[in-house]
């Protein structure tokens, strides 16, 4: 074990698990809110390790959903990380062997990703090791201060809190939605597919899926994306 | 199904997704349709997921109203995430107070 490489990792990982503490921290009182315990949301978020998955997951755990329901639903709200892992995968090469690809798969979060992609120097099993240290410590133990605030704070704010996670996503959403305009399409689209599903009640277990995947097909066809360069 | 049960499948697919494609199917997508479906993908995701579920977390339509209002209004505005997140959350705080004295 590089010692100097996994410090250098966790060096780059502190900014990310201090976000990732207070973000999480919204779904763990989110969880609590909806009759979830307080250890089952803390293993919800070790176990899971990503935002939008984790939140439409607890929708689903709520309404007492299907099995095929939650693999699908996150299936399709996952997939990017498929694209992510790819990506990293190449940029990795062929050196690093099977046993630390499965642990570093575990930690390819959107933010991890960008870091990692992001380094100069080569990609080590180290430094991507140390790259998901603080950030999972972050996840995981907002999650459990969520849960624990949410379980003490009368009603009112423990729903303020869970709106901290609507807050994070509005966030992601607005900044790119301002600058291209297909995204701004994708947003509006899956914006009206919502709201008109809400008032088909029998759609309501798939209907992130299925505004997802109708919103982001429309505009993958309208608006491909330019051919990308090789070394993405 | 019980609670320990969603959540081993949750965690499943969701490591499944991660680790396939850093194993065992390592060729680049080539399909332009699919890299531009997988890109748009988290927005149409998070946007479906946000509304119109935000009117009705809160004890009250009008302050998820607001915290959606505030939470559009600082990001295009380029705040941080967490300052958004906050923000929206203390918007929440402030107009169910405001609620609570007004009935």
């Amino acid at each position: 074990m590089n010692f100097k490489e996994y410090r250098c990792g966790v060096q780059r990982g502190l900014p990310v698990g201090l976000g990732y503490f207070s973000v999480s921290f919204g779904f763990g009182a989110m969880a609590v809110a909806q009759g979830v315990d307080v250890w089952a949301a803390t293993l919800i978020s070790g176990s899971n390790l990503t935002s939008a998955g984790q939140f439409a997951g607890l929708t689903l755990i709520v309404a007492a959903a299907g099995l095929w329901e939650m693999v699908l639903t996150m299936l399709v709200i996952n997939s990017r990380y498929a694209l992510m892992s790819l990506a990293l995968s190449q940029r990795m090469g062929e050196r690093i062997g099977l046993l630390p690809r499965l642990a570093v798969a575990f930690f390819n979060t959107d933010e991890i990703f960008a870091l990692a992609m992001s380094r100069q120097e080569p990609l080590t099993v180290p430094f991507l090791m140390g790259l998901g240290t603080l950030p999972f410590f972050g996840w995981t133990g907002g999650t459990l201060c969520g849960a624990l605030a949410g379980s003490v704070l009368p009603g009112d704010m423990g729903s303020a809190l869970g709106v901290m996670l609507y807050g994070m996503f509005i966030a992601i959403v607005v900044p790119p939605a301002k600058k291209q305009k297909p995204v701004l399409a994708a947003v509006a689209l899956a914006m009206v597919c919502s709201c008109i599903v809400r008032l088909l009640p029998a759609l309501d277990r798939i209907s992130i899926v299925l505004c997802t995947v109708a919103a982001a097909g429309v505009c993958a066809a309208l608006f491909p994306i330019p051919e990308e360069e090789e070394s993405v | 199904m019980s609670l320990y049960g969603y959540i081993f499948v949750m965690a499943l697919t969701t490591y499944l997704i991660r680790v396939l494609p850093l194993t065992l199917f390592r060729k680049p997508i080539r399909s332009r349709f699919l890299r531009s479906f997988l890109y748009y993908v988290p927005y149409a995701c998070l946007t479906a997921m946000t509304v119109p579920a935000i009117f009705f977390t809160t004890e009250n339509w009008i302050s998820g109203a607001a915290a959606l209002a505030v939470g559009i209004g600082l990001a295009y505005c380029g705040k941080s995430l967490l300052t958004v997140a906050l923000s929206c959350s203390a918007a929440v705080l402030v107009l169910e107070k405001i609620l609570t004295v007004l009935e």
